[in-house]
């Protein structure tokens, strides 16, 4: 028996067919979800994958946390289902508010797209759980808008907390706030971040580098061992 | 404000001494006498305006046509051709039951004048082309050329084309993996902005833009039709036809790109329930020529009513809905059975979708509004009878003068410092350096198929997981050769894209080609144009590499100044197994570095020449085509059996321009060692075509000789990777780290 995960279809997603391909290859089994339906068909967690919803015209995520379907997915989130919000997903994450903070226009005000290297921060989120604390890897990055920004206090609560799950390092990419790449709520298991891990599952695509595929295999370990 | 009453076909045929403004439509006066010899009467202004852009340069192809037909004639014998010349892009045989389409075309004059949208609807009416045809599309490329490095004017042109590209592919999810970035003052006022897209399908997947079966129906899906860009092709709309409408209508599009994301959705999903008997997308002349190419092509006629077409602006004339260019829009023709589901998944996807008309026995397009008929043509005669000219051409007399300004006679470089300080600069000047600030404002990594993207010799995107079957593509083209010899310059750049396949790995099978040319109306521009065709052609058919398709883009001239002829030429090749790719990084310390192939004092139109001395003068690199293939044979064996593990096409810049990169990609140096029977200079600055540089493990030197032997390809050894540093032995050392930095800094320094 192996895990079944679902990946969030908006009108304007670009990565689902690759979350659901790096689903597959961490050995799960991927379920396309639909915007319009609030039916998440059981799944046992939840990606939303980058892109940009409904054009992302208004503000990144900002319409896209309003659908049918989030209705659900906020609902379950709260209840303790593994959600991983990626790049779009992220800021659909904070826009739900199930994350605090919001993403604002990269600093340098350009599109980027590039192989980041992070430190992961937190090794015990549902997501994260197949990394070491401190461990080093690169994910690739593309974003307009992946400037992580929240105020002093919640900045000072995600610190102290160990809330930042991942950290750029050596190049801040878009000037977010303490570098973070990517956060989780205070239960873990939900986790957002900016780059994006399943263009990173495969030796021969993108980067050559597989440093994205312990997302998967963290959560598919999780739920079946569950 | 009196209301000018609607210029029906009764009324025209009521009324034949009417004027109406063919000349501000940008007809000529025997053109516009042609079409009321076509119709045995004046055309309506309906008419008038389907007529005027459908014969306008851009979209008859009516100065180019009399040389493009030798794409034809030589074509050569493929096998992989699906289909060609003619619909909206090629399609080509890859295997395994798959096809692939591609195809480039240009999107200059609008990006000049407007460079974020005029790019970025470039890339969307590629896009729509490759969907047209029916395949996903899976990646695009851009080739793109501005005006000197250092002008202010480029400051605005290119971070603006660079964003549109961006904001609007990346948008789409297409990675971007190619393409080219070349500065010249020439493209000052007439920056080239052309886009490529690959798309791929099963071979049962193949639509055609065609209307069959009468009682089906023709339906309009997509953005609503707005005043945006009507006459963007061809000519500005005039407000002669109702003095009481708003005027001046801007004429570049505006594109939105989460629109064409849900067109491309909507697309397949009907395509995958075979709900689709014909297709067009909707680009230059809008629905004038949608629906004209749809019934000429088809067995019957097509009845459209205009007043059913979903409208942004409703003040709109139907002379205006007919020639508007609003983005984001196709046509299809669907049996009355299956409208339904079509119109069922348009709605899932938020599309809109209208049914505005229907195929019909006859042969006659006819278009109504408000019930009365305002068209009534032979829809062929506006799609593929337009006018064909044979333009005067001569060889400019100052060409002999050119190519008697020998480039190989400049001063060159005397001792090892000067050596030294001449790569710095040529790796550092902005048409050498590394485009990275532009390329990372693309995604690359979108659809996760990509193997290969810039700044390696092509692309590559897999297209089948399980077995690994892959495509490349490159593209490429060099003004400064083609001003030089047309001729010749058409085959460098078709050489170039040949080996920059290959050298990935992939086989090269088909070609496409955007050819920028300035005025055909200047007889030494139309000999460039007819000579770099002849060249084109002449050399596909040489390779085996038919061309599929492509764009002629000509008027690039500020006033007596035309750009240097510049085709570009992309080439599409095919990889059985993905894994067996090469790439331009140095892998290895300890690989041994090969030339393969002659080098030969040729600097004419060199980078060099450029960079150096500012010089364009003398003839171009010779060219063997029967070279090419057999270097291509090379690569493409020695890739399959694992005998090299990076290799880099040497051109622009030669043979240090192509080490520097492989050593700075893999962050490992190269010792060279100037082979016997060669310069320094020459070994090192050279652009002789027909050559790469290969890494080859230690364990299969005596393998890859052997096969270079057998196979009659000159190799010589010329180095080792090694250090951290690209030494030329008794002639100097430079390290990575200041090479990274006169490469990589120089783009940032000027435009960040």
């Amino acid at each position: 028996m192996t895990a079944r995960i679902g990946v969030v279809t908006f009108p304007g997603s670009l990565d689902d067919r690759d979350t659901q391909r790096a689903i597959r290859v961490a050995g799960a089994e991927p379920v396309a979800l639909w915007h319009k339906d609030k039916d998440l068909k059981q799944v046992d967690a939840v990606v939303l994958c980058g892109g940009f919803s409904y054009g992302d015209y208004l503000r990144a995520g900002a319409i896209a946390r309003f659908s049918p379907v989030m209705d659900t997915v906020i609902d379950q989130a709260k209840a303790g289902l593994p959600v991983l919000g990626i790049c779009n997903g992220f800021q659909i994450l904070t826009e739900a508010h199930l994350l605090p903070g919001g993403m604002l226009g990269n600093d340098h005000l350009h599109f980027i797209c590039r192989d980041q290297k992070l430190r992961v921060e937190n090794a015990d989120t549902a997501w994260t759980t197949d990394y070491e604390a401190g461990q080093e890897i690169h994910i690739p990055l593309k974003n307009m808008d992946g400037r992580y920004v929240a105020d002093q206090r919640t900045l000072d609560e995600l610190e102290a907390e160990g809330r930042v799950a991942f950290r750029y390092l050596g190049f801040n990419p878009n000037g977010s706030l303490n570098d973070i790449a990517g956060i989780t709520n205070a239960a873990g298991n939900v986790v957002g971040l900016m780059p994006h891990p399943e263009h990173a599952v495969e030796s021969l695509i993108g980067t050559g580098r597989t440093d994205g595929l312990p997302f998967f295999t963290s959560i598919l370990k999780k739920l079946v061992n569950a | 404000m009196s209301k000018t009453p609607l210029d029906t076909v009764e009324h025209a045929a009521a009324t034949p001494d009417v004027e109406l403004p063919w000349a501000e439509l940008g007809l000529k006066k025997d053109e516009y006498e042609r079409v009321v010899e076509i119709l045995g009467r004046r055309p309506t202004g309906a008419e008038l305006a389907m007529y005027s852009v459908m014969w306008s340069e851009h979209c008859s192809y009516k100065s180019s046509k009399v040389h493009l037909r030798q794409f034809g004639e030589k074509a050569p014998e493929s096998d992989a051709l699906l289909v060609g010349i003619g619909e909206n892009a090629g399609v080509v045989d890859v295997g395994q039951g798959y096809a692939v389409t591609f195809k480039v075309e240009s999107h200059n004059h609008p990006s000049y004048v407007e460079p974020y949208q005029g790019a970025a609807t470039g890339v969307g009416g590629i896009v729509r082309d490759i969907i047209a045809m029916g395949a996903r599309p899976v990646a695009v490329v851009d080739p793109l050329r501005f005006g000197a490095a250092d002008h202010p004017d480029t400051k605005r042109v290119l971070p603006g084309v660079v964003a549109g590209i961006g904001g609007y592919g990346n948008c789409l999810g297409l990675p971007n993996i190619g393409g080219e970035v070349v500065f010249d003052a020439c493209y000052q006022g007439n920056p080239l902005v052309n886009a490529g897209a690959i798309g791929v399908m099963r071979h049962e997947d193949i639509h055609l833009a065609k209307a069959s079966g009468a009682g089906n129906k023709v339906i309009l899906y997509g953005a609503r039709t707005g005043g945006d860009g009507i006459g963007g092709a061809s000519i500005l709309a005039s407000e002669t036809f109702d003095d009481a409408k708003p005027s001046k209508r801007p004429a570049v599009q505006v594109g939105d790109p989460f629109q064409e994301k849900l067109l491309i959705e909507c697309t397949l999903e009907a395509f995958a329930e075979k709900l689709v008997v014909g297709i067009q997308d909707l680009g230059a002349a809008g629905l004038s020529c949608a629906t004209s190419e749809l019934a000429s092509n088809g067995s019957g006629g097509m009845s459209v009513t205009l007043d059913d077409v979903p409208l942004r602006d409703s003040t709109l004339s139907p002379e205006e809905i007919l020639m508007s260019e609003s983005q984001e829009r196709m046509c299809a023709v669907v049996e009355p059975d299956k409208v339904d589901r079509f119109l069922e998944i348009c709605d899932k996807w938020d599309v809109i979708a209208t049914v505005i008309g229907e195929v019909t026995d006859g042969d006659r397009l006819e278009i109504f509004w408000h019930g009365e008929k305002i068209v009534d043509v032979d829809p062929r005669t506006v799609a593929h009878d337009g006018p064909v000219y044979e333009r005067p051409y001569a060889r400019p007399s100052w060409q002999d003068e050119l190519q008697a300004d020998d480039a190989n006679k400049l001063p060159r470089p005397a001792t090892g410092e000067e050596l030294k300080d001449q790569v710095l600069k040529l790796v550092g000047s902005p048409n050498q350096a590394s485009k990275q600030w532009i390329t990372q404002q693309y995604d690359h990594f979108v659809q996760g198929n990509t193997v290969l993207a810039q700044p390696e010799d092509s692309g590559m995107i897999r297209i089948d997981e399980a077995s690994g079957l892959g495509v490349a593509i490159a593209t490429d083209g060099n003004g400064r050769y083609a001003k030089l010899d047309p001729y010749t310059g058409a085959q460098l750049a078709l050489a170039e894209a040949y080996r920059n396949v290959a050298t990935t790995g992939a086989k090269p099978l088909a070609v496409s080609d955007c050819l920028n040319f300035g005025s055909p109306e200047d007889p030494a521009v139309m000999w460039q144009f007819a000579e770099a065709v002849r060249g084109l052609a002449d050399g596909c058919k040489q390779l085996g590499t038919p061309v599929t398709g492509g764009n002629v883009s000509l008027y690039n001239q500020t006033g007596e100044a035309a750009i240097h002829p510049t085709p570009v030429v992309a080439v599409l090749g095919v990889i059985d197994d993905v894994a067996r790719r090469t790439p331009v990084a140095f892998q290895e310390e300890g690989q041994l570095l090969y030339l393969l192939g002659d080098t030969r004092e040729e600097f004419g139109g060199s980078a060099w020449s450029q960079v150096i001395h500012d010089h364009l003068g003398g003839l171009p690199p010779k060219v063997d085509l029967e070279r090419e293939r057999l270097l291509g044979e090379i690569l493409i064996s020695a890739s399959r059996d694992g005998m090299i593990d990076s290799a880099h096409d040497l051109s622009d810049g030669g043979l240090i321009q192509a080490v520097v990169e492989s050593a700075l990609l893999g962050g490992k140096g190269a010792r060279l060692v100037v082979p016997d029977g060669l310069d320094a200079f020459t070994f090192l600055f050279s652009e002789s075509a027909g050559r790469a540089v290969v890494a080859v493990p230690r364990s299969e030197e005596v393998r890859f000789n052997d096969m270079c032997g057998a196979r009659g390809l000159p190799v010589t050894r010329i180095g080792v990777v090694d250090g951290d540093t690209v030494e030329v032995q008794g002639e100097f050392s430079l390290p990575l780290a200041d090479l990274r930095e006169a490469h990589e800094g120089t783009i940032p320094a000027l435009l960040a």
